[in-house]
C-alpha cells in the first residue's frame, strides 16, 4: 500500500466528484433501462468503480488513448465520451457513438482518445500495447492507459503483453480494478496468486496497490506513473481493490456471494467516501455536493430524451461499415 | 519494362523494402523477422530499416497479433509475420474480436491497416502441425481480406496492395512455392486485392485453382491439351472479396469447371467457390462442378502418405475428365410416383 498521499487541491476532489456522480447516475439509469428492455445485451455496471475510473481518466489528454472492457460506461465517460451519445449506443440509436453498431461492450470515441471497449476479457491488452508503439515511433508523449479486472489476469494475453511492455519499455499503464470476482467466481477459486500486482513482479514493473474506493489515493498513484510514463517510461501496473456493487450482468441473481451489508457498503461506496470527505475538508458546502449529484440526474435525464429520440440506424449502414474504404485515413 | 529474376520469398522481401522506403508508418513484426525468419523473406530489413522498425517478438502470437492490431489503429502500417499458418491458431482472437470488427463496432471511427503475412501448404514432411491450409478459417470472417498469392510477381504485387489498404489483410504464402526461380516485372505492379488472374485461355473446360494447385492446374491443362481440349485455368490470387465475375464469366463461356484446392475438401474454401460460380452460370453448367482438395485427415509426415494426401495435378487432370464426359441422365418421362 502507498504512503498517504499529499491532499489535492479542492478543485481536484470536486472535479472527481462531479465525474463519479454522473457515472454513477449514468448506471443507476441504464440499469433501470435494462429492466425494462430499453437498453439491449449484456450490461455491465461499473458501480463501486467509480473513483478508479475518474481518478485515471481525469488526469488524460484527449490524445491519450483509453481501452477498457465489457465495464467500460465509467470509464468512457471519465474519459470525455458525452453520455448522451453513450446511452444512445447503449440503445442502438443513429446518434450513438457507434451508430449503434457497437453497443455496451465496445464503445468508442476517437475524438476524446477512448479508443475502445472489447468484449473479450484481457483482448484489450495487446491493443493498448500497440497505441504505446505509435505514440513511440510519432515522437509523441501521449500515454496510453489499459483498464482491466483481474479475472483477465489468468488470460494468456495478460502474460503475453505484460512480457512484451516490459521488454519494449512501451509507455503503457495498466490499471486493474481488482473486485475479486472474475464474472461469478473468486479469485481465490482462479489462482493461487493474491494480489495481481505480485503476479508482474518477476518483470520489474513499476506497480502500486490502491484501495479503488478511495478516488483521491487513485489520483495520486496515478499521477506519479503518469508523470514517468509522459517521459516515455514504462510500463506500469496500477491495481485498484474495488468492490463491484452489481452483480457480473445486470440480471444476474448473484448466488454465489452474500450483498455488502449498508453499514460496509458506505465505508467502499467510492462517491459517499469522496463526498463526506470533501465536506468534512471545507472543500464543498453540503448544498454545493447536493447540486453536484442534482446536475447529474438532470444531465443523464437528457441524455436519456436524447438517446429516445434519436432514430435507429439505417439498415444499409451495417453493410457499409463492413470495410474501411481506401483513402479515409 | 525490364524483368528481373527472382524467387517468390525473394519478391516478398524485396516488396516489404519498398514499401518501408516509401512509407516510414510501416514496420515489421514477427518472430526471427530481424535474422529473416526461418525462409530468409525479411533477410536484410533490419540493416536497412533499423530494429526500430523491424522488431523480433517472443513467440507471442496473440499479443504480438493484437499489439499490431493497437499500432494500426494508431497510425502505423505493421506488418505481421506468422511464422506458420499452423500458429495463427493463437492470434485468431485478435484477427477475429479485434482486427476484423474494429471499424465495424466503432461505426466507423476506427480502421486496422494490418497486414498478416503467413505461409502454409504441405510438401515438406513438416507434419501435422506445419503443413495446414487454414484459409478458410479466415475467409467466413467479415472484415477481414484474403489473398493467395500463387507466384512471385503476386506475391509482391498483392503485398504492396495489402499494406496500402485500409483494412486488415492476411496474405496466405505457401512453403513450396518459395524458392522456384520465376520472372518478374521490374519494378513489381501493384496488384488489386479482390482481382483474379486467368492464367490460361481455353474455351473448353474451366480450372479454378489457389495458391501451389495454379501450377498444378496448368500441368493438367497441358495434358488435356495435348488430348486437343483447351482448359481455361484462372487464380482468384484474393479469396476475399472472390473475384466472381471472372469466374462466372468463364464458367458461363465453357460450361464445365473444377475447383481446387491443397486444403482438406471438407468445408474448404472451394465449396463456397463452387456455390458462388453455381449461382453465377447454373443456366450455362454442362456438368457437375468438380471439387479437388486434400482427404478430411490431419497431414502425415511419412513421404509416401504426404504425397499421396496432397492434390495435384494428376487429380484435377482426373476430375476435368469426369466433368468433361458427364453426360446428362436423358430426359425420361415422368413416372407415377418418382420423385426427383
Amino acid at each position: 500500500m502507498a504512503p498517504t498521499p499529499p491532499e489535492p487541491a479542492a478543485g481536484t476532489a470536486v472535479a472527481l466528484l462531479r465525474t463519479m456522480w454522473r457515472i454513477r447516475c449514468f448506471e443507476e439509469r441504464a440499469a433501470a433501462l435494462k429492466r425494462s428492455l430499453q437498453v439491449h445485451g449484456l450490461i455491465h455496471l461499473s458501480i463501486g468503480g467509480e473513483g478508479v475510473a475518474a481518478g485515471v481518466c481525469g488526469q488524460l489528454r484527449d490524445d491519450d488513448a483509453v481501452y477498457s472492457g465489457h465495464r467500460a460506461h465509467g470509464h468512457a465517460i471519465a474519459k470525455g465520451a458525452p453520455p448522451d451519445r453513450v446511452m444512445a449506443e447503449l440503445m442502438g440509436r443513429q446518434d450513438g457513438l457507434c451508430h449503434g453498431l457497437g453497443g455496451s461492450m465496445h464503445l468508442v470515441d476517437v475524438e476524446h482518445g477512448f479508443l475502445g471497449a472489447t468484449g473479450v476479457v484481457g483482448g484489450n491488452l495487446p491493443l493498448a500495447l500497440g497505441s504505446a508503439l505509435a505514440a513511440r515511433r510519432q515522437g509523441a508523449d501521449r500515454v496510453t492507459v489499459v483498464f482491466f479486472g483481474d479475472g483477465a489476469v489468468q488470460a494468456g494475453h495478460f502474460s503475453e503483453s505484460v512480457n512484451l511492455a516490459a521488454l519494449w519499455a512501451l509507455p503503457v499503464i495498466f490499471v486493474c480494478e481488482n473486485n475479486g470476482f472474475a464474472e461469478f467466481t473468486s479469485r481465490a477459486e482462479h489462482t493461487t496468486v493474491a494480489s495481481v500486482s505480485d503476479v508482474v513482479a518477476p518483470y520489474g514493473l513499476a506497480r502500486d496497490i490502491v484501495e479503488g474506493s478511495d478516488a483521491l489515493a487513485v489520483w495520486a498513484a496515478f499521477e506519479r506513473f503518469l508523470t514517468r510514463a509522459r517521459e516515455g517510461q514504462g510500463p506500469m501496473l496500477l491495481e485498484c481493490l474495488t468492490h463491484r456493487r452489481r452483480g457480473h450482468y445486470e440480471g444476474d441473481a448473484e448466488r454465489y456471494r452474500d450483498p455488502l451489508e449498508q453499514a460496509e457498503w458506505q465505508q467502499r461506496d467510492p462517491v459517499a467516501r469522496l463526498q463526506q470527505r470533501a465536506i468534512q475538508a471545507g472543500w464543498l458546502s453540503v448544498q454545493t455536493a447536493g447540486e453536484i449529484e442534482a446536475a447529474a440526474h438532470e444531465e443523464i435525464e437528457a441524455a436519456v430524451r436524447f438517446a429516445r429520440a434519436s432514430p435507429y440506424p439505417r439498415p444499409e449502414l451495417a453493410q457499409e461499415l463492413v470495410y474501411a474504404e481506401a483513402g479515409r485515413r | 519494362m525490364s524483368q528481373v529474376e527472382t524467387t517468390y520469398v525473394k519478391a516478398v522481401g524485396d516488396a516489404l523494402a519498398r514499401a518501408m522506403r516509401e512509407d516510414e508508418r510501416v514496420i515489421v513484426l514477427g518472430e526471427d523477422v530481424a535474422q529473416g525468419g526461418p525462409y530468409l523473406a525479411t533477410a536484410g530489413l533490419a540493416d536497412e530499416f533499423g530494429r526500430e522498425r523491424v522488431l523480433n517478438t517472443p513467440i507471442s502470437e496473440g499479443a504480438v497479433c493484437g499489439l499490431a492490431v493497437g499500432a494500426a489503429q494508431s497510425g502505423l502500417r505493421p506488418v505481421v509475420e506468422i511464422m506458420f499458418i499452423d500458429f495463427i491458431t493463437l492470434a485468431l482472437d485478435q484477427l477475429v474480436n479485434q482486427a476484423a470488427k474494429a471499424h465495424f463496432m466503432s461505426g466507423g471511427q476506427l480502421s486496422v491497416p494490418l497486414v498478416v503475412r503467413t505461409q502454409g501448404g504441405a510438401g515438406q514432411r513438416g507434419g501435422a502441425q506445419h503443413s495446414q491450409s487454414l484459409e478458410a478459417w479466415l475467409t467466413h470472417v467479415p472484415g477481414l481480406k484474403v489473398v493467395m498469392p500463387s507466384c512471385a510477381a503476386d506475391a509482391a504485387g498483392l503485398l504492396t496492395s495489402a499494406i496500402r489498404d485500409p483494412n486488415p489483410v492476411v496474405i496466405v504464402e505457401n512453403k513450396t512455392l518459395y524458392f522456384r526461380r520465376e520472372l518478374v516485372a521490374e519494378p513489381p505492379e501493384p496488384v488489386a486485392i479482390g482481382s483474379a488472374c486467368i492464367r490460361r485461355r481455353g474455351d473448353a473446360i474451366t480450372l479454378i485453382a489457389t495458391s501451389f494447385l495454379v501450377g498444378e492446374a496448368l500441368q493438367a491443362a497441358q495434358r488435356l491439351a495435348a488430348e486437343g481440349i483447351e482448359a481455361e485455368v484462372i487464380d482468384p490470387r484474393t479469396l476475399v472479396p472472390l473475384d466472381i465475375e471472372t469466374l462466372g464469366a468463364s464458367v458461363r463461356r465453357t460450361g464445365r469447371a473444377v475447383v481446387a484446392h491443397e486444403a482438406v475438401r471438407l468445408g474448404g474454401f472451394g465449396a463456397e467457390i463452387l456455390a458462388q460460380v453455381h449461382d453465377a452460370a447454373f443456366e450455362c453448367l454442362e456438368a457437375p462442378i468438380q471439387r479437388i482438395g486434400a482427404p478430411f485427415m490431419p497431414v502425415a509426415v511419412s513421404p509416401p502418405l504426404e504425397d499421396a494426401y496432397r492434390p495435384g495435378a494428376a487429380e484435377i487432370y482426373a476430375a476435368a475428365h469426369e466433368a468433361l464426359e458427364w453426360d446428362a441422365p436423358l430426359e425420361q418421362p415422368a413416372t407415377p410416383g418418382a420423385t426427383c
